[in-house]
């Protein structure tokens, strides 16, 4: 058994409402309130539908949070991944007690302050050194604690110059500055830390792992981060959990955690299941495979295509393959072609397409499949044939650890 | 396993009695900085700012003295109408900033309670302290007047009962406070009541003595509209009771009963206590419905 359990998430549901609060409300309330009345159990816990935000349901409520049990070891870095609409901020809002929890409980050994937002209650009117008082008030911390680390504090933040002038005057990157300086300072057993680390230049973001870093490796506290942001969840975590529609549909190492993410199957690709037959020809497999790993495709990887496909009937006819790739808008980036390479030859061919390494961006593309006769014409096509996700390498603390924008990246030649 | 040990314990709030007063009283600080926040941006938005504090019971009393004492003939005794008037533009003044600017304490605060959690009655807590502030402005003003109606010779002395006055200002903080958290607490939800408190506010200082004596008031509504005895608005309003209760103290003028500062009592320790109930049980899950 490693280190003691410090927080334990049991059972753990939040219903909400949809629609707008109106007339209805009061009806419900009333219900609500006799059934109450007459000892009897909520009538509307019992309905609800599981929150998939693209499904049209029938209930008015929804579970934003369904059972959700986990447990947290004392000095462990936890990261919690999921789609937008997820239940994350729900579980962090519940964490940092904003709102309570329809049922089930949090049982903690420590003090728990959660960093959802920096800045929060910055008053534009006072000074920096003022806002540092009244912030650090806000997220608990007593008028001695926080006199005695003013000037660490503001020494972090690198505004040393601007603390006795009104905040209003400061840019905006100033402001986060000192905000995450305060917070930075905080010394809780739990921090539990929403997407802030968006915000500013790479040097803050540095500046805001490292700290996180130290925060648990060095102070022995518990860090709960949540971030869309794989590159930081894995540089800064150990373990993950993912969410999906309100439950926990994966507790695990990290890695594992972030591909089971990206990819949902083990993080790898999906093979849209069907026959792909016809008078001329057979699809056999198609697989995109990594030389260095297996279960999954990581943006440094030498990454192939593999089909594997049999022509029944080839004559005097030629066949090429071509591809069209698109990423996870639907967007088409481009087309490729076996065409100026090779020409397929009866019987089984295995036919390899190898992408250069650092080709792709992280993220999830999808193969349309075209089989085409006598560089004519198209005898078979299957849209979105294949989908594959790429993710990010391990980084460099320090560097940066935001998404670059487009899909490729071409390895121009430099001097 | 030591599975017993837990600092604490977050689950859905089923007790209604659930105060943690101890968690209330660790963060004094806040409460502190909170009132030294409005205190400071008061004075740092404008150089008029304050003033505005002063101006305002200042022409509320003229407008107040022409319309019921010199057009309408309200009698005040031996006291100034314009005192008169000011002493209960004053007290009022502090119940109905206390009142209205609690009662929209979750919307107001709305993105600060969203994403950090502390005790949130801290915030209406520190409405009501910081409000004093205006208070103390005003009633500097009254002492003026006091004293400049006193050396031109009027017979007007406060009572011994002066020792009180503190204990009537806290009174005025609680009711404005108790009902401003009940008020508030609704509002998360039905916003309705947002318009009732603008002009229900408005409607109540006409019923509660501050520009007549509570008695002249009383006699006017016992033999009132079609012979009805409407009395009860004056004597079961406990506004009115404590504005008549200030007068009596400030200027010795008036009456005071011991009904009225019983129920008065009573009164304002029920809304105090039934206002911190109903906040405390809101405060838990009012970021889903706000």
């Amino acid at each position: 058994m490693a280190k003691e359990i410090i927080l334990k998430i049991e059972n753990l549901s939040k219903q909400y409402r949809l629609g707008t609060v109106g007339t209805g409300t009061i009806s419900h309330d009333l219900n609500r309130f006799l059934s109450k009345i007459r000892g009897k159990e909520d009538p509307y816990l019992k309905i609800g539908e599981s929150n998939d935000r693209a499904v049209k349901g029938d209930s008015e409520y929804v579970w934003a949070l369904k059972d959700i049990s986990f447990e947290v070891r004392k000095g462990e870095v936890l990261g919690i991944v999921g789609k937008n609409g997820a239940g994350k901020s729900t579980l962090l809002k519940i964490l940092s007690k904003v709102t309570g929890p329809t049922t089930g409980s949090i049982k903690s050994r420590g003090r728990i302050a959660s960093l959802l937002e920096v800045g929060t209650g910055f008053h534009p009117e006072m000074t920096g050194k003022e806002n540092v008082f009244l912030n650090g008030a806000i997220l608990g911390m007593t008028k001695k604690e926080i006199g005695l680390k003013l000037d660490e504090i503001v020494e972090f933040s690198g505004c040393t110059r601007y603390i006795d002038t009104p905040v209003k005057r400061y840019s905006s990157g100033m402001k986060v500055r000192l905000a995450f300086a305060v917070a930075a300072f905080l010394e809780p057993d739990i921090l539990v830390v929403d997407e802030v680390l968006a915000v500013g230049d790479a040097e803050f973001q540095k500046k805001a792992i490292g700290k996180m870093k130290d925060i648990s490796n060095v102070g022995g506290r518990t860090v709960l981060f949540v971030s869309h942001n794989m590159a930081s969840v894995k540089s800064l975590c150990d373990r993950a959990i993912v969410l999906e529609n309100g439950s926990v549909s994966l507790d695990a190492n990290v890695d594992v955690a972030i591909s089971y993410y990206l990819g949902k199957n083990a993080g790898k690709q999906q093979f849209k299941s069907g026959k792909y037959e016809n008078e001329v020809f057979k699809l056999n497999t198609l697989e995109v495979v990594s030389s260095t790993n297996k279960d999954k495709l990581v943006e440094d990887d030498d990454l192939t295509l593999i089909t594997n496909l049999d022509l029944k009937n080839v004559k005097e006819d030629t066949y090429h393959i071509t591809y069209h790739l698109s990423n996870e808008l639907g967007e088409t980036m481009f087309s490729f072609s076996s065409s100026n390479y090779l020409n397929l030859v009866q019987g089984e061919n295995i036919v390899k397409c190898h992408f250069p390494k650092l080709f792709f961006q992280s993220g999830q593309y999808f193969l349309s499949f075209f089989l085409i006769k006598n560089r004519s014409k198209a005898v078979f096509i299957e849209k979105d044939i294949a989908m594959f996700n790429i993710i990010d390498r391990k980084r460099e603390l320090g560097t940066y650890m935001g998404k670059e924008p487009g899909y490729i990246r071409p390895q121009f030649k430099w001097e | 396993m030591k599975e017993d040990k837990w600092l604490f314990e977050i689950t859905p709030k089923n007790n209604l009695l659930d105060f943690n007063f101890k968690e209330i009283w660790s963060y004094r600080d806040l409460l502190f900085l909170f009132v030294k926040r409005d205190v400071i941006t008061l004075y740092k938005q404008t150089i008029l700012g304050p003033l505005w504090y002063l101006i305002q019971p200042l022409f509320t009393s003229i407008i107040f003295t022409l319309v019921f004492n010199t057009i309408a003939g309200i009698e005040t005794g031996s006291i100034p109408p314009f005192l008169f008037n000011l002493a209960g533009v004053t007290i009022w003044n502090y119940f109905k900033e206390c009142l209205t600017a609690t009662s929209d304490t979750f919307k107001k605060n709305e993105a600060i309670f969203g994403k950090v959690y502390f005790p949130r009655v801290i915030m209406p807590i520190s409405i009501v302290i910081s409000n004093l502030l205006k208070f103390g402005i005003q009633i500097f003003i009254f002492i003026c007047f006091y004293a400049y109606y006193y050396f031109n010779g009027y017979n007007i002395t406060p009572n011994k009962y002066i020792l009180f006055f503190p204990v009537l200002i806290i009174a005025m903080g609680m009711i404005g406070l108790g009902l401003g958290m009940i008020i508030s607490s609704m509002v998360t939800k039905y916003r309705d009541l947002t318009f009732l408190v603008a002009f229900g506010v408005q409607l109540l200082m006409y019923l509660s003595a501050v520009m007549y004596p509570l008695d002249l008031m009383r006699d006017k509504l016992s033999d009132g509209y079609g012979g009805a005895d409407y009395s009860w608005i004056v004597d079961y309003n406990p506004i009115a009771h404590l504005i008549e209760f200030g007068r009596f103290i400030l200027l010795n003028d008036g009456n005071y009963s011991a009904f009225g500062i019983m129920y008065t009592s009573v009164f304002t320790l029920f809304v105090f206590f039934l206002g911190l109930l109903i906040f405390n049980k809101t405060e838990k899950t009012f970021i889903d419905t706000i």
